[in-house]
């Protein structure tokens, strides 16, 4: 119980100068902000209802205490381009994006756990070679790339993808899979490779403890030894670090939605860029690191249920 | 307790037949991870620094009479909708990348290196309640999306796009800098230093620095394939350096126009962006694998 309460008290300052960052973003804008919304050609008058509108003619620390008091009422304002509310435009791109980020952990588990316990359980061996090799070239192949290859090899050559277009899942899921099996591939073996890498570090060191000796000893076969002994022990700092991996993967979303036109979070954030609407930039930034905060503070709640040394040792961790 | 007189060995060894597809005794021994990727590298930077002199064309040349040309003895890689040659600017894309991505790890370094070493050194309310967590809000940012909303409000351009990706980058470099320096602060010189009459500034800076620097190059060769990586993204979506300078990303960005008329537009930039990623990633691991073979 203690940890828990540390680690809550330990999220409120970083709540707080989360909010100070995504409040800044908008200041740091080069001139004012509604002169450059409105172009050149913008009469003062224009500018100054727009300033007021945006709040920008008040002081800052008024701005900021405004912007944070319709924050903690769930309103992260009003998109200065669709003129709609920021968070019912996240809410209607959002379920996107989850699907997109649950499909690719499903790929990504889907390669990573035969491939890391093969590896863990062959050290030494090519085929240990072979799996980290693949595993260094998936960390590194970037997934928007091997999006456009994809689009290129199975919708451009061979047609076996015939609609791109996103079809909600509860509309059509034969649609739906079609148009999501190509991007949560993409973006899944590069989190295969991180995930691989992860669980064949811990898995080989699960194997040299005590307990898998003594299952040896017991007389087990292989398979259970691993599977049944040392891979629920290897999945415990797993779990942690795929926690920090949710940053990564909602970042490689961004641009993967980019590239296959998915109206998911991530092209909400890409388009407001490009049309200068800066409160749902703001919006949209703020959600992905409450997400990761939200993510990562869960993870590590679940981590000291799991592991009773997290809760015994104690102690505030910067 | 290990009962066992080689821990490192697991049973699953011990136990296993002779392993017979065992690789030769010199690739096991040596570094392979250190010695590709140094070799990669080198590769890279050298393109990088010679690009003027070995491109059979410029990067900005504009041939009508050659659009489109599938690869050929006249140009490799084939030309784009311009007709440019697309070896030629992979060759100056190969610049773009590296000068971003080395832009962006000093602003990254150069933040988060004092940072990290400043909070490691004076600890208490500062650098539990104020640095590392300032640290943490940073980090709770996807890194891409932070480089992107940075570089939206900052405006395109490769100084903007240094500044994004180098912000992104500063908790990496703060908390090795951190880490190192709490290994650093209980060991003799450091109170000899003191002894002496140091400053803390000179403490931190002329005598815990150098002895930190090792992981702190290791974080920085990672980084500089995230760098790339992120870099290419940005300019992917219009946000970096501005046509007609050469970059991998708007390469691949426009190429997705010409799938079906170009393909290999899409493949030889794409090719030349893993080149450089996998180069860097594997001399970090490399150096990382050197490192803790020395310390053990």
């Amino acid at each position: 119980m203690r940890y828990v309460i540390q680690r809550l008290i330990t999220t409120i300052p970083v709540l707080f100068f989360l909010s100070i960052m995504v409040f800044s973003f908008i200041h740091l804008i080069p001139g004012n902000p509604a002169e450059i919304l409105l172009g050149q050609d913008a009469t003062p008058q224009a500018v100054h209802a727009l300033d007021a509108q945006m709040g920008l003619n008040r002081p800052l620390l008024m701005q900021y205490l405004g912007w944070l008091s319709n924050l903690l009422r769930g309103n992260l304002g009003t998109s200065l381009v669709d003129h709609e509310s920021v968070s019912q435009l996240i809410l209607q791109r959002l379920p996107v994006t989850v699907e997109l980020a649950v499909g690719t952990m499903v790929v990504a588990i889907l390669i990573a756990f035969p491939l890391g316990i093969a590896a863990a359980v062959m050290r030494g061996r090519v085929s240990e070679f072979v799996a980290m090799f693949a595993a260094t070239i998936g960390i590194s192949v970037p997934p928007f790339w091997l999006g456009i290859l994809f689009l290129l090899l199975f919708t451009v050559k061979f047609h076996l993808v015939t609609n791109s277009l996103y079809v909600p899942i509860w509309q059509s899921p034969l649609k739906n899979l079609e148009c999501m099996l190509l991007p949560c591939i993409a973006t899944g073996i590069r989190e295969a490779a991180v995930l691989l890498r992860m669980l064949r570090s811990s898995l080989t060191d699960a194997l040299g403890e005590d307990f898998v000796r003594t299952a040896w000893a017991k007389g087990l076969r292989g398979s259970a030894v691993t599977l049944r002994h040392a891979l629920p022990n290897a999945l415990v700092p797993v779990l942690t670090a795929s926690g920090l991996q949710i940053a990564g993967l909602l970042g490689g979303l961004v641009i993967t939605e980019q590239v296959f036109s998915l109206p998911g979070f991530g092209q909400l954030l890409v388009q407001s860029v490009f049309s200068r609407d800066y409160t749902t930039v703001q919006g949209t930034a703020l959600v992905a690191a409450l997400i990761v905060i939200i993510v990562n503070l869960l993870i590590d709640l679940m981590y000291s249920r799991i592991d009773p040394r997290i809760r015994t040792d104690g102690g505030m961790e910067a | 307790m290990s009962l066992v007189p080689e821990p490192h060995l697991s049973p699953v060894e011990q136990t296993s037949a002779p392993a017979r597809n065992l690789p030769p005794r010199r690739l096991r021994l040596a570094n392979p991870s250190l010695v590709i990727g140094s070799i990669l590298v080198f590769f890279i930077l050298g393109v990088t620094l010679l690009a003027p002199y070995i491109s059979p064309y410029g990067p900005n040349q504009v041939n009508y009479s050659a659009v489109l040309q599938a690869p050929s003895a006249h140009h490799w890689f084939g030309t784009d909708q311009l007709g440019r040659d697309q070896l030629a600017r992979i060759l100056f894309g190969a610049r773009t990348s590296m000068e971003v991505s080395v832009g962006s790890l000093v602003v990254g370094a150069g933040i988060g290196v004092p940072v990290g070493l400043i909070a490691g050194y004076y600890r208490g309310f500062l650098d539990t309640w104020i640095i590392m967590r300032i640290i943490d809000a940073i980090q709770a940012f996807p890194f891409l999306i932070l480089a992107l909303v940075l570089a939206a409000m900052l405006g395109p351009g490769s100084r903007n796009a240094m500044i994004a990706i180098g912000i992104g980058l500063v908790p990496t470099f703060a908390r090795t800098a951190r880490a190192q320096m709490l290994q650093e602060l209980g060991k003799d010189y450091i109170d000899a230093a003191r002894v002496a009459g140091c400053t803390h500034a000179r403490i931190i800076f002329r005598h815990i620095l150098p002895n930190a620097l090792t992981p702190i190059i290791v974080q920085a060769t990672l980084a500089m394939a995230s760098s790339i990586v992120a870099e290419a993204s940005l300019e992917y979506l219009g946000l970096g350096v501005q046509p007609p300078t050469a970059s991998w990303g708007s390469m691949l960005q426009s190429a997705q126009g010409y799938l079906q008329l170009a393909p290999w537009l899409v493949v030889f930039p794409g090719l030349a962006l893993v080149l450089s990623v996998v180069s860097f990633n594997l001399l970090g691991d490399g150096i990382q694998r050197w490192l803790n073979r020395k310390i053990s």
